[in-house]
């Protein structure tokens, strides 16, 4: 859980106090809060660490962090879909 | 040369080796101190490819490795209470404790669930007013700012029925307990890059200069770790001692300042036991007394465990950069990612995982730790 993913922001609302934002992780969207990163606009991309954007990154920087954390052995989806994720195999 | 042709960019990869050989001059030993820089030095075999005498130490940067035992233990104990429903980041939960683990509970029955971010177990609270949601709160600098937004909006909910179990961990206090320890011998640290995204690079500096150790603050894409080898091996090379930027892109010298105002108002600093390493002064983060009500610990009383790592394990020895996983008698036979007796096969960010996953074999090593 250690591991930032970076991801795309395609939307921005309030709710209940909390800045929110819809993230593209190369297909995968989840909820963000955005509030620790307040200037943040559609398009950017951001670092997201279980649930909260951290720090914002060029595209190419995101693509390739991306890639790489696809290369851990379950590590995308364990940060990502963790509920769903069944486990190493081997 | 091997697995330099899979690089992004090969031939700067060539280059950076290159000049890292030409700058090298005397044996060297840096520790990185992410787990996910050592998935890609292991992976890339980027230790393979450094000039000999050039020795990456893997450090204790994996969140799930250093989860203190005790802690597990208790989050076992609460998480088998009735009424209770337990959650965990997924990594947590097939971390071996003393005797069991939280999938173990689970599948007997135990009501633990899998949470993607803090926020969602705050969620599951408002959700079964008549229940006692508990969110098991570890990691380093990273997760802390998400849990202590947890905490806040709990608070401002003024939600009765959710805690967190805290076992929150810093990563500078740790280096500093390295450098004190006579064993290690590093020679200069590249600092982890999304630990600074947070909180900048300024509780670095009084340690490059205290130690005269450099420290870089490094990416983890493989063409990062050269280049922050290489500065760390100049600053060597010419008695420098100081906190370079090697992760320009993401990481400022200040950090999220938004994020550390949060961390600061939700958590006090504490002393940290790391499992496998022991305690460490000032290194752990627990709850500020204005929010002690959602501390875990002291509304389950779970205290007085014994504890029992399981005797075949040395990840005490690999956390602290001592030993490497294939120095195990178990690694990779009575010890896999599918069946761990440790820590460090657990996450992808574990030293045992990253070696296991990318097929070091025990007898195939011959540079140790
Ligand atoms: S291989 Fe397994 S038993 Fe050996 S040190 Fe690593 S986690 Fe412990």
């Amino acid at each position: 859980m250690c591991l930032g993913i970076p991801g795309r922001v395609t939307s921005v609302v309030t709710v209940d106090g909390l800045l929110m934002g819809l993230v593209d992780f190369g297909g995968v969207r989840k909820d963000v809060c955005l509030s620790y990163l307040p200037e943040t606009g559609i398009g950017d991309y951001v670092v997201v660490h279980v649930g909260f954007a951290i720090s914002r990154l060029d595209e190419d920087e995101a693509l390739r962090t991306l890639e790489i954390i696809r290369s851990m052995p379950g590590a995308f989806a364990q940060e990502l879909d963790p509920a769903g994720y069944a486990g190493p195999a081997e | 040369m091997k697995y330099v042709e899979e690089y992004r960019d090969p031939v700067l990869a060539k280059q950076l080796l290159a000049e890292i050989r030409e700058a090298v001059t005397r044996p060297w030993s840096l520790m990185e101190v992410c787990g996910g820089q050592t998935h890609t030095i292991v992976r890339q075999g980027i230790d393979d490819l450094l000039p000999a005498g050039l020795r990456m130490v893997h450090g204790p940067g994996c969140p799930v490795c250093v989860t203190p035992l005790e802690l597990l233990d208790k989050a076992c104990a609460i998480a088998a209470q009735p009424n209770v429903i337990f959650t965990s980041y997924g990594d947590m939960l097939r971390v071996p404790g003393s005797q069991t683990d939280l999938l173990s509970l689970k599948a007997r029955g135990a009501d633990v669930r899998i949470v993607y971010s803090p926020m969602d177990a705050v969620r599951i609270a408002v959700d079964a007013p008549d229940r006692e949601v508990v969110f098991f709160a570890v990691g380093f600098e990273t997760t802390a700012p998400a849990n202590a937004m947890a905490v806040i909006s709990a608070k401002d909910l003024g939600l009765q029925n959710f805690s967190v179990l805290v076992s929150h961990v810093l990563v500078p206090p740790a280096m500093t307990a390295i450098l004190d320890d006579p064993e290690c011998g590093i020679d200069a640290f590249l600092a982890a890059g999304h630990v600074c995204a947070v909180m900048g690079w300024r509780e670095y500096e009084p340690i490059a200069e205290k130690y005269h150790t450099p420290i870089v603050v490094t990416g983890f894409e493989p063409l990062d770790l050269l280049e922050g080898i290489l500065m760390a091996v100049r600053q060597l090379e010419t008695g420098t001692a100081k906190v370079e930027n090697q992760y320009i892109r993401a990481v400022h010298r200040l950090g999220n300042t938004h994020a550390q105002e949060a961390i600061k108002r939700v958590f006090s600093i504490i002393d940290r036991t790391w499992r496998g390493v022991g305690s460490i002064p000032d290194s752990g983060l627990t709850l500020a007394p204005e929010y002690a009500q959602f501390d875990a610990a002291s509304r389950f009383k779970v205290d007085g465990i014994e504890t029992a790592e399981h005797a075949a394990c040395i990840a005490g020895a690999i956390l602290r950069g001592t030993m490497l996983p294939t120095d195990c008698v178990a690694y990779g036979s009575g010890c896999t990612p599918r069946v761990p007796l440790g820590a460090p096969m657990v996450s992808s960010e574990g030293t045992c995982a990253a070696f296991f996953n990318a097929g070091r074999r025990r007898d195939a090593v011959t540079v140790g730790g």
